[in-house]
């Protein structure tokens, strides 16, 4: 395989190979994973960062708080110029930056380290809270914003239900929820899982997870004093590695 | 103490826009001066402690300086996977400062006390512990450590010595002893008082300490040296035995004897009434720390 420069391997196109370099099997399809299409819209259509801002105060945050299964996660952000293609090779070694779930001391651009699920939402929440305490502005004069990433699965954790009734409670409208909904959750949300958060004050969208013309729409920040949760349906998601 | 806290905390929010106050509840009541004044960084999230430890986390990661108080054992032993993770394994820091120790609240059971707290800490690596044995050592260990970046865990108590004696990180002698000597006490935040009652009359060096990590392993090394015996007498008001490593460590090229006081291991204290009953049935009462001063240090 040719690998010349990062440009080679920065569109959607290029995840699969990128995945691929990871798990050992360049052919294996790294479209199936569940996470790859909303990663990917967030990074090329959503958030405000980019790898020379990946330290600036006023950025915006993506946390990827359901850890396990960060293949999609690590070829997005190298896709995107904050990991070096190379550094892929050899994940999960002694040496390699990358393991099975993400070290934010270890991996440019990854914003939290995760693995036990039900840390991520209430560190995204802090970290709304303390933008938004500093009063920090982007440069284009919007409110720097925080998304989080979660899985259906990982709801289970109690510690998520504190922070989603704590988040809208507080109005933290600078926080967007994106959970990855595909039908993993021990014993289910009766009703779906958009009202466990529309019951507690939240902005509810639910969306195909493969679309990413609807995905980005429904990113769209809410501006009414609500935080936002975006409900990502994934259908064809393998049962596998990225479970949960 | 609680009541120092709280002064230099509000003076703190007014003066360092960096700084935030996270509450679950408790001494919400104590804070509403600064919560009216400072509505962004007053952040009470009513009784959810696993949130409380996570938006701390948040905060830090966001470039502020995070406080988190409340009782004990709802500080340190309901969230210490968020402690671990969204503090530590993050790379941030933030004071955590609790109220109740390890019976303050005797009569309101075991549920409400957390003798286990620094022993717990002290699994996790890069800690800052002060355990103030006087609200004037709470003001001086806040200032150190408002300014930082590290992880701080700081004990109240409503126990208080009679006066104030200098904070961290070295060891401070409060009493020495002869060439002589029968070995070295060491006497942790609110036992000092005691600790001179009881050993009154003994030829020991008297130590204390309100920064119990990073333990003055030197400064302790030094004090063994010029004394008589190298034996050690450890009184912490928290689990017996939670800086026996500490002790081994700094003595660990010479041969010495050692023996902790604390609260016991051994069971449950089913037991309500005072602190006073409560420090009696461990031993940490004048009379017991005599009667196990005088057994170890063979007199």
């Amino acid at each position: 395989m040719c690998m010349t420069t990062t440009a080679t391997f920065s569109r959607y196109a290029d995840l699969p190979a990128l995945i691929g370099l990871m798990e050992g099997d360049e052919k294996h399809d790294g479209a199936s994973l569940s996470t790859v299409d909303v990663l990917w819209v967030l990074y090329d259509r959503v958030l405000s960062t980019t790898p020379e801002t990946a330290e600036a105060p006023d950025r915006d945050r993506f946390l990827l708080s359901k850890g396990h299964g960060p293949t999609a996660f690590y070829a997005v952000l190298a896709a995107k110029g904050f990991l070096k293609v190379s550094a892929l090779r050899g994940w999960a070694s002694f040496d390699s930056p990358l393991g099975h779930h993400p070290d934010r001391v270890l991996v440019p651009g990854a914003e939290i380290g995760s693995g036990s699920l039900g840390h991520g939402l209430p560190l995204a929440l802090g970290s709304a809270l303390g933008l938004r305490a500093q009063g920090l502005r982007r440069a284009d004069g919007a409110e720097p914003r925080v998304v989080v990433l979660v899985g259906d699965g990982e709801l289970d954790e109690g510690s998520n239900h504190e922070a989603i009734a704590a988040a809208a409670r507080l109005g933290v409208d600078n926080l967007t929820v994106v959970v990855i909904d595909n039908d993993s959750s021990q014993h289910g949300w009766p009703g779906g899982i958009g009202r466990r958060f529309e019951v507690e004050g939240w902005e509810t969208r639910e969306v195909n997870g493969r679309d990413h013309d609807a995905l980005e729409k429904a990113f769209t920040p809410s501006d009414d004093g609500r935080p936002l949760v975006v409900v990502a349906r994934i259908r064809n998601g393998n049962r596998g590695a990225d479970h949960a | 103490m609680r009541e120092t806290f709280v002064n230099t905390v509000e003076k703190a929010l007014d003066e360092d826009p960096r700084t935030a106050l996270v509450l679950a509840a408790i001494s919400a009541d104590r804070f509403q001066r600064s919560a009216r004044r400072h509505p962004g960084r007053v952040i009470d999230l009513g009784i959810r402690e696993q949130a409380m430890i996570g938006v701390s986390g948040g905060l830090a990661l966001s470039g502020m300086r995070p406080i988190v108080h409340t009782y004990a054992p709802f500080l340190i032993e309901r969230p210490f996977e968020q402690i671990k993770l969204d503090l530590g394994h993050q790379g941030v820091g933030a004071i955590l400062v609790s109220i109740g120790a390890s019976y303050d609240a005797a009569s309101e059971g075991r549920t409400h006390q957390a003798p286990g707290d620094v022993a717990l800490i002290d699994t996790l690596p890069g800690w800052t512990v002060r355990v103030p044995g006087h609200p004037d050592e709470v003001r001086q260990a806040l200032e150190q450590d408002l300014p930082g970046d590290h992880s701080v865990y700081m004990r109240l108590t409503g126990e208080t010595n009679r006066s104030a004696l200098p904070v961290g990180p070295r060891l401070h002698v409060v009493r020495t002893g002869s060439r002589r000597s029968a070995g070295v006490v060491v006497a942790v935040g609110p036992t000092l008082d005691r600790v001179l009652e009881a050993t009154e009359g003994l030829d020991v060096t008297v130590a204390y300490t309100s920064t119990v990590r990073p333990f003055d392993r030197e400064g302790l090394a030094a004090l063994v040296a010029s004394a008589g015996s190298a034996d050690v007498l450890m009184v912490e008001p928290y689990l017996e035995g939670t800086s026996a490593l500490e002790i081994s460590e700094a003595l660990a090229d010479r041969r010495h004897r050692q023996r902790s006081l604390g609260v016991g291991r051994g069971s449950e204290l089913r037991a309500y009434g005072t602190p006073e009953e409560h420090a009696r049935a461990h031993g940490l009462d004048v009379e017991g720390i005599a009667k196990s001063a005088r057994d170890f240090f063979l007199v």
